[in-house]
Order: structure tokens, then sequence, then C-alpha cells
């Protein structure tokens, strides 16, 4: 079982709400991923949806390109839409 | 006090405890995280069933029995489950072998058993059934996934499942309380559901690649209360507690 691959494992919470990262595992196969992703980690309630993705499909950024991917974002608050007056109907923004 | 009835309970639940408690060894012990995970929800969701059969028992009996003196302070020979669900876990292929046998028979015993006459038994058969089902089919995954494997996988759990296949024609022996709750319309008729028994394991098995076993000699005795050797040790861990500690809660 260690040459089992690394399964990325998304649960919906309830309907309407997107799938979240939660953890992963190991299994054979996507079948027994879902299997596995079941009784690991919806045991208490946790789930009505499961999506398992081979952790060998996620293409991640490097943490060494940290520096050049996201600091020049850090001075530029002006993005965030945060100047805006909104109408007090508007709500969730 | 309905003795027949009291009887016919444990001769269902007993065996839900007695393989939950097997099931529970394997807490932190499983071949690997997710089926240690999967083989003690497994365990937990028996136990959760016992206790609605063994509450409504405690009831009929009165008195001050519990829920938690009839698990924890019968003799060994007032236990009635069958041979099958007390044999060790060995190895993995042993556990899941044990599992899917009684697997098959407990969901055909379920779904039978919602039909019954007494309305609080076929209440804990409808709400029991989910969880059952999916026992199945995890561990009938397992038959197929060993059996369709390696050699080393086939050759291993073909052999835990001749080992088992003995304790399997047990399951459908009446007791003298099963017969009088089958004519009471309270008790499912389990020699009715052998040969669809034998036809799903098969048709597994075949999946799976593996030979059906064609053993003509069957154990049996657990269903009277006679157990094999195991039962003794598994009991000194189940009961140590309440036997330590009498009446102790937590």
């Amino acid at each position: 079982m260690k040459n089992w691959p690394l399964w990325e494992v998304f649960i919906r919470s309830k309907n309407g709400l997107e799938h979240r990262h939660c953890g992963s595992l190991h299994a054979s196969d996507a079948t027994m991923a879902l299997e596995n992703a079941r009784d690991v980690y919806t045991r208490r309630m946790e789930g009505v949806s499961i999506w398992v993705v081979p952790s060998a499909q996620i293409t991640a950024s490097n943490p060494e390109n940290n520096g050049e991917t996201f600091e020049p974002a850090m001075d530029k608050a002006y993005r965030h839409p945060t100047f805006y007056e909104l109408p007090d109907e508007l709500k969730h923004m | 006090m309905n003795n027949n009835l009291i009887q016919y309970i444990y001769g269902i639940a007993d065996n839900s405890l007695i393989l939950g408690q097997r099931l529970g060894e394997l807490c932190g012990h499983g071949p690997s995280l997710e089926t240690d995970i999967a083989m003690t929800n497994i365990s937990l969701d028996l136990f959760g069933q016992v206790r609605s059969y063994f509450q409504y028992a405690a009831k009929l009996i009165g008195g001050d029995a519990t829920e938690d003196t009839i698990a924890f302070l019968r003799k060994e020979r007032e236990y009635k489950n069958v041979l099958l669900v007390e044999q060790p876990n060995q190895d993995f292929t042993y556990s899941i072998s044990r599992q899917f046998l009684f697997d098959v028979y407990h969901l055909l015993l379920l779904s039978e058993l919602q039909n019954s006459k007494d309305e609080t038994l076929s209440a804990i058969a409808k709400k029991s059934i989910k969880e059952v089902s999916y026992h199945s089919r995890f561990s009938s995954d397992w038959i197929k996934r060993l059996g369709d494997g390696t050699k080393e996988s086939h050759n291993r759990i073909q052999t835990a499942i001749n080992d088992m296949w003995i304790f399997t024609d047990e399951l459908f022996h009446q007791t003298d309380a099963d017969k009088a709750m089958v004519a009471e319309g309270i008790g499912v008729d389990v020699t009715l559901l052998k040969a669809s028994y034998y036809k799903k394991v098969s048709s597994i098995l075949e999946e799976a690649t593996l030979q059906t076993p064609s053993i003509e000699y069957f154990q049996k005795g657990g269903k009277q209360g006679i157990h094999s050797e195991h039962m003794g040790y598994i009991l000194t861990e189940l009961q140590y507690m309440q036997r330590a500690y009498p009446n102790m809660i937590w």
C-alpha cells in the first residue's frame, strides 16, 4: 500500500456551496479513493458530495518564486473594491 | 415477558456485537490509515445497531436490565452469535472474507426484517439497511480487488474464503426461538435466504476470479451458545470494564 498514489479530496458541505479541499489520502484507483474519502472525511456528516483528484494532476506554484509571484500585489490596496459606496440594500459583498 | 422474542433479538444482535468487537480490535492496526478507519466505522455502525436491539430487549426483560447488562454481563453460553463472526482477524484477507460472508447475509436478513410485524424490529432494520448496504459494497469491492489483484493477493484471499466457508451454513440454521418468531410473523425465515445468499456470494467470487469452495462439511454451534475457543478471549476483553468496575458509566 506504500505504492498507492496520493489523492486530494474535495467535499461539498451542503448543496449550493462549493467543493472545498479538505485533505488527502492514499488509494489504488479513483473508486477506492472515493470510498476512502467517504470513510475518512465524511464520518461526521461533513458532506453531501465528494470529488477526488490525483495529487499528481495538480500543478502548483513554486514556493521559491513566491517573491515575484505574490509580493507585487502587496502594495496595491486600490485593487480591493473597498473604495465604492455600496447601497444599503446590497448584502454579502 | 416473551422469552422467544428476547432470544430472537440476541440471535440477531449478538452477531453485530461480536463482529463489531472483532473489527474494533483493528483500531490503530489496520493495513493502512484509510482501511483502518473504514473497518472501525463499520464496527461503530454495528455497535449502534446493537444498542437499538439491546435497548428494546432490556425493555422487554424489565427490572434492572439495561443495554449494558445485556452486552457485558451475560455468560458465554448466553451469547447466540454465529461462529463466523467470532473468527480472529489473522490478516486483512481473513477480516475482509469474514466481513463479506457476513454482510451478504446481513443485508438479506435486514431486507426481510423490515417486513416484521414487530414495529421496533422493523424500524431498526429500516434504519440499519443503509449502513449494511455500504458494508456489503465495501467488503465485496475488496474481495474483487484482492481476487483479481496479484497472484499473491489472489491466493491469500482464496485461502481465507476457503477457511471461512465452513461457518457459512450456520447462518441458515433455525433455533427454536427463530421458528416461534417466524410463526408469529415477527422473525425472518432464514432457510429461505440460503439460495439467494450462495448465489450472490458465488457471483461476486466469480467476478473476483475466485473459486466458490465446494466444501460439504460445516461447523455449527454458535446459535445454540456453543462457541469456538476464541469466544472466551473476546468476552474477556469486551466485559473487562464492567467486571472490574461493576456498574461503571462514563
